[in-house]
């Protein structure tokens, strides 16, 4: 039992040593089953969430942009059906040899098969290349007949934008082309929806309209594996279609435009002189908008930029003309309303006028005689409006053009390339030049030329201005939510207020201090167009339906020297850089007009030889449709 | 006591069959199919390369764990010595012939198997010092001389070890060769002493570390400042048992790992598959199961009569319970990642070989419970 004792000792220092143990392993296992509480069930969440995360992805797909439609409902902005092609490498089972099928078939440049090439290295293999974004039908066919040869192919159908009149709206919409990575910063719902592939407003309505038309993404949800590859789909989330915008455009007009400029450069607007629609807007040259779809071609851009006609400039909008003789209703409006003449007033044109030994020449050099009002504004006397813009003084008359709207923006808010042009008077030439204002130059304001500058469309405002009675219009291109109906403006008019739809109230917009001279104005220009010696009279319509008053204009690009006076050449003589621009603005039907138009062609010649007979034959389309136009109902509401 | 001796020496084989511990043996077996499933699962619901290869490791292990508790407890007492220089030879000829994988020189080619003699180690480790302890007498426990034996004992293979390198198995073999020491006696206040001294020398050591090593370490105290490089086991792995709640996700369903979310998800992180497809109930029953085994073992070398298996049965019940501790809190975000296999459920031979050994041992010992070696 001695012997033993030691043993029995050991033996109890190893179970006491093993109870020390052993209660501290219950401890730690605890501590292990708390740790797997808090993660699987206090944090099951979270962690379900972060495991959500890992494996489900989320591929957004391209939205479908909004239509844009004519005033009658047309698409002239639309979506279309397009063909494109993927290849998906890791189902390629011989890469080479597939590109070479696919060169043969598609006649792909050597330069876009290394471009493929490129793709296939930098993206992962199930990543889909896209070969061609724009399958022709027949190509497209060709493809489906050596599928079976073609192994990784895929040909997908697809969605793009498609401008069914292609170059006639080209300004006004603009177009959409993929867009840069500046472009996507600028914009946070471009950003937000952005998608390889996608594209976005890059001018115009398309671009300034942009968040209205982008539409959401469709989502596909897939689950995928740690590397991301897709393994299966989850959900397909569809997405919404952008807003569907309407204009007050009539494409009829807006085509007939295109058609009356063809091959001249120039402009061409129609407003509604009560409601102030712009009906048609259009400057020529124009170009396809479509070529920009898919990444225009080298040799067709520059096509575009060098034409010396210019078409990738808006004449309309940011053309800046001298307005010549149009401007003169503006200055005898103004003379009269600040009692500088009245009807009875007359001037002795003797072809020129003398004023501090400076000679300023009447385009009629025998000079037209003794001249009231009327027939200084019929012949178009340059003499006559010297000498009231010589009563009258710049700052006066710069006082009643800017209440016609002349050196503002007509668009601004749609357009960012507008100009606002420039109606000067002396403070703007002190601060602007530092230099004093002189005499001669009220002069030559009065005729529309020096310092002044206007765009076609700011012409057509003035004298939907005066069309409509002397009322300020807010022009607008867009159908907005309540559209005022012509008669309810002109209604309204005639109770000398005006619906504004900023403040939803009634306003005064008269623009004239006494109704007679407006109505002075307006028979000065009837005769201008409907009286014989009237400068537009060669261009007029006799048919009272279709009557229209107007002005012509001639606007001189550089200064006539001595010599060419006496000269006298025939347009075609002068050089085409040097020929003046040919001007017209008128309204019509001069009984109960509804709608005003400015013309102008550049390098045209003469308003009357060039630019007054575009306006007779335009007038008569415009008043025909009229009707239709009324008939048209607000068949969709939009909110912008 | 004299015909207890004598008993015990003419046991019979149906005897020996009867004395086998009915509770130990079950676990081991339910263990082992839940493994198999484990494996099924992480081959993606297929019976491919590894579920196959862990199945037939179970069935050659499983027979040699009761091939080993027909041993009498004499022949593994005798045998302790030998098995550990043997497997000391073998880390020898690791270090020289080993087969070189990803960084480190572990392995062995046994052309039939790939043996890493490491993991055996963590078993002859055990024995050894259970002898040596069992041998000496109570006064010597604390003399100079049996403390250097003992700690050249431990020091020796950790040296081949942390040399190969694999850190990892070397902690597992220097704590379970100090619980020996622990339960055989040495004086608390050197336990105490030593770990003070170790948290003095632990800015030196960790010096020593390599950089994957410490990067390790850096990356367990904030595992999402490189949430796609080194913390991207760690972080997977919360995810995958988080996510898979109290019920868990249901059996091949944990997406975690069939996405391949999951790092190494045969072997150490078998686990974070486990929780992830049958949750927090599932792992508490896996723990449970691991306890009942401990536990077992634990009781085995309380009713042992000799001082040896009781060494032995108390020193692996330990051993076992630090292996699952230190897996379980790496792949719970407790511990930095270290290379340590979950018992049975890992895939791995040499593991499952050392771990079967051991229990053999244990069953050993039951069946041999009464004998007193001298």
């Amino acid at each position: 039992m001695i012997k033993s004792k030691p043993g029995i000792r050991k033996t109890d220092v190893i179970n006491r040593r093993m109870f020390i143990i052993g209660a501290a392993k219950i401890v730690v296992f605890a501590g292990i089953v708390a740790r797997l509480f808090s993660l699987q069930i206090n944090e099951n969440k979270k962690y379900l969430t972060l495991s959500d995360k890992n494996r489900i992805r989320e591929w957004k797909l391209p939205p479908t942009r909004g239509d844009i439609v004519d005033y009658f409902g047309n698409v002239i902005a639309g979506n279309l059906k397009v063909y494109q092609l993927h290849i998906i490498p890791e189902q390629v089972e011989n890469f080479n040899y597939l590109l070479l099928r696919l060169k043969n078939l598609l006649e792909l440049s050597d330069k876009k098969i290394q471009r493929i090439n490129k793709l296939k290295a930098e993206l992962k293999p199930w990543d889909s290349i896209i070969v061609s974004e724009n399958l022709s039908w027949s190509q497209f066919v060709k493809i489906n007949n050596y599928l079976y040869d073609l192994i990784g192919v895929k040909p997908v159908m697809t969605i793009s934008r498609n401008y069914p009149f292609k170059e006639a709206y080209t300004h006004v919409l603009g177009y959409v082309s993929q867009p840069n990575e500046k472009e996507i910063l600028e914009n946070e719902v471009v950003q937000e929806r952005f998608v390889p592939g996608m594209k976005i407003g890059k001018l115009g309505l398309e671009k300034r309209l942009e968040n209205h038309l982008i539409g959401t993404n469709a989502i596909q949800r897939y689950e995928v594996n740690a590397y991301g590859k897709r393994i299966n789909q989850l959900e397909h989330q569809k997405g919404e279609q952008g807003l569907k915008i309407r204009l007050t455009v009539d494409t009829e007009i807006q085509k007939a435009c295109g058609g009356l400029l063809k091959g001249k450069a120039g402009s061409i607007s129609v407003m509604d002189i009560y409601t102030g629609d712009i009906i048609a807007m259009y400057s020529s040259p124009s170009y396809d908008p479509n070529l920009f779809l898919f990444g225009i071609s080298q040799d067709e851009w520059q096509l575009i930029r060098n034409n010396p006609l210019k078409p990738l400039v808006n004449k309309t909008l940011s053309g800046l003309y001298s307005p010549g003789s149009t401007i003169k209703p503006i200055v005898a409006l103004s003379a009269l309303e600040n009692n500088v003449i009245n009807t009875k007033f007359k001037v002795k044109c003797t072809g020129k006028m003398e004023l501090y030994g400076q000679t300023f020449h009447c385009w009629k050099e025998k000079g037209h005689g003794w001249v009231s009002l009327k027939n200084a504004m019929k012949q178009s006397c340059d003499t006559y409006f010297y000498e009231v813009s010589r009563l009258l003084g710049v700052d006066r008359l710069n006082n009643t053009a800017e209440k016609f709207g002349l050196g503002k923006k007509v668009l601004g808010e749609y357009f960012d390339i507008e100009k606002k042009g420039l109606f000067p008077n002396t403070k703007w030439k002190k601060n602007n030049l530092g230099k004093g204002w002189v005499l001669g130059e009220t002069l030559i304001t009065g005729i529309g030329q020096g310092y002044i500058q206007s765009t076609p469309l700011q012409l057509c405002m003035m004298t939907a201005q005066i069309a409509n009675g002397g009322y300020a219009i807010k022009p607008k291109i867009i159908v907005d939510n309540n559209p005022l109906s012509f008669e309810e403006a002109k209604q309204s008019m005639e109770k000398g207020l005006l619906y504004d739809t900023e403040t939803k109230s009634f306003k005064d917009k008269k623009l004239f201090k006494d109704k007679k001279n407006i109505k002075i104005v307006q028979e000065a220009m009837f005769s201008s167009t409907n009286e014989r010696f009237g400068t537009s009279y060669r261009s007029r319509i006799d048919d009272p339906r279709y009557q229209f008053a107007g002005k012509t204009g001639t606007a001189q690009v550089k200064r006539i020297s001595k010599r060419e006076r006496e000269l006298d050449l025939e347009l075609e003589q002068i050089p085409y850089k040097d020929r003046d621009h040919a001007l017209y603005v008128a309204y019509g039907p001069y009984i109960n007009p509804r709608y005003a138009l400015s013309i102008i062609v550049e390098h045209g010649g003469s308003g009357s030889r060039t630019a007054a007979p575009i306006a007779k034959k335009l007038f008569k389309l415009i008043i025909d449709r009229h009707d239709l136009r009324n008939k048209q109902s607000n068949f969709e509401r939009i909110t912008i | 006591m004299f015909q207890n001796d004598r008993l015990n020496n003419e046991i019979t084989l149906f005897e020996k069959i009867k004395n086998l511990d009915y509770i130990l043996v079950t676990s081991v077996i339910l263990l082992s199919i839940v493994s198999v499933f484990v494996m099924y699962s992480t081959d993606g619901g297929e019976i491919l390369f590894h579920t196959k290869n862990h199945f037939v490791k179970l069935s050659v292990f499983f027979p040699l764990m009761i091939f080993i508790a027909f041993f009498n407890l004499k022949f593994w007492h005798n045998f302790s010595y030998v098995f550990y220089f043997l497997v000391i030879l073998l880390l020898i000829w690791v270090s020289f012939f080993g087969i070189k994988s990803s960084g480190s020189q572990r392995w062995l080619d046994a052309y039939l198997f790939v043996l890493q003699p490491s993991e055996l180690m963590k078993v002859a480790i055990i024995l050894c010092l259970a002898k040596y302890y069992h041998r000496l007498k109570i006064e010597n426990v604390n003399s100079l001389t049996s403390i250097v034996v003992v700690l050249s004992i431990i020091l020796v293979p950790i040296i081949f070890v942390i040399s190969q390198p694999d850190l990892g198995t070397s902690i597992l073999i220097a704590s379970s060769g100090l619980i020996i020491l622990w339960l055989g006696g040495v004086k608390i206040k050197y336990f105490i002493y030593s770990f003070i001294a170790f948290l003095i020398s632990l800015p030196f050591i960790i010096s020593f570390l390599k950089p994957y090593q410490k990067l390790r370490i850096l990356t367990f105290l904030d595992p999402d400042r490189d949430p796609l490089g080194a913390g991207y086991q760690i972080i997977q792995s919360k995810i995958a048992i988080g996510s898979g709640g109290f019920e868990g996700k249901g059996f091949l369903k944990g997406t975690q790992s069939y996405l391949d979310f999951l790092p190494e998800k045969h072997t150490d992180f078998i686990f974070t598959l486990f929780s992830e497809e049958f949750g927090f109930i599932g792992s508490i029953g896996l723990l449970l199961l691991y306890s009942i085994i401990i536990f077992r073992i634990i009781r085995i070398g309380s009713i042992s009569r000799s001082n040896f298996a009781r060494l032995f049965c108390f020193g692996y019940a330990f051993a076992i319970f630090i292996y699952i501790v230190v897996n379980l809190s790496m792949v719970l975000g407790l511990l930095p990642i270290v290379g340590s296999p979950l018992p049975i459920m890992s895939y791995g031979g040499s593991s499952m070989l050392a771990t079967m050994i051991g229990f053999g041992i244990v069953l050993s010992a039951k069946i041999n419970h009464k004998q007193i070696i001298s």
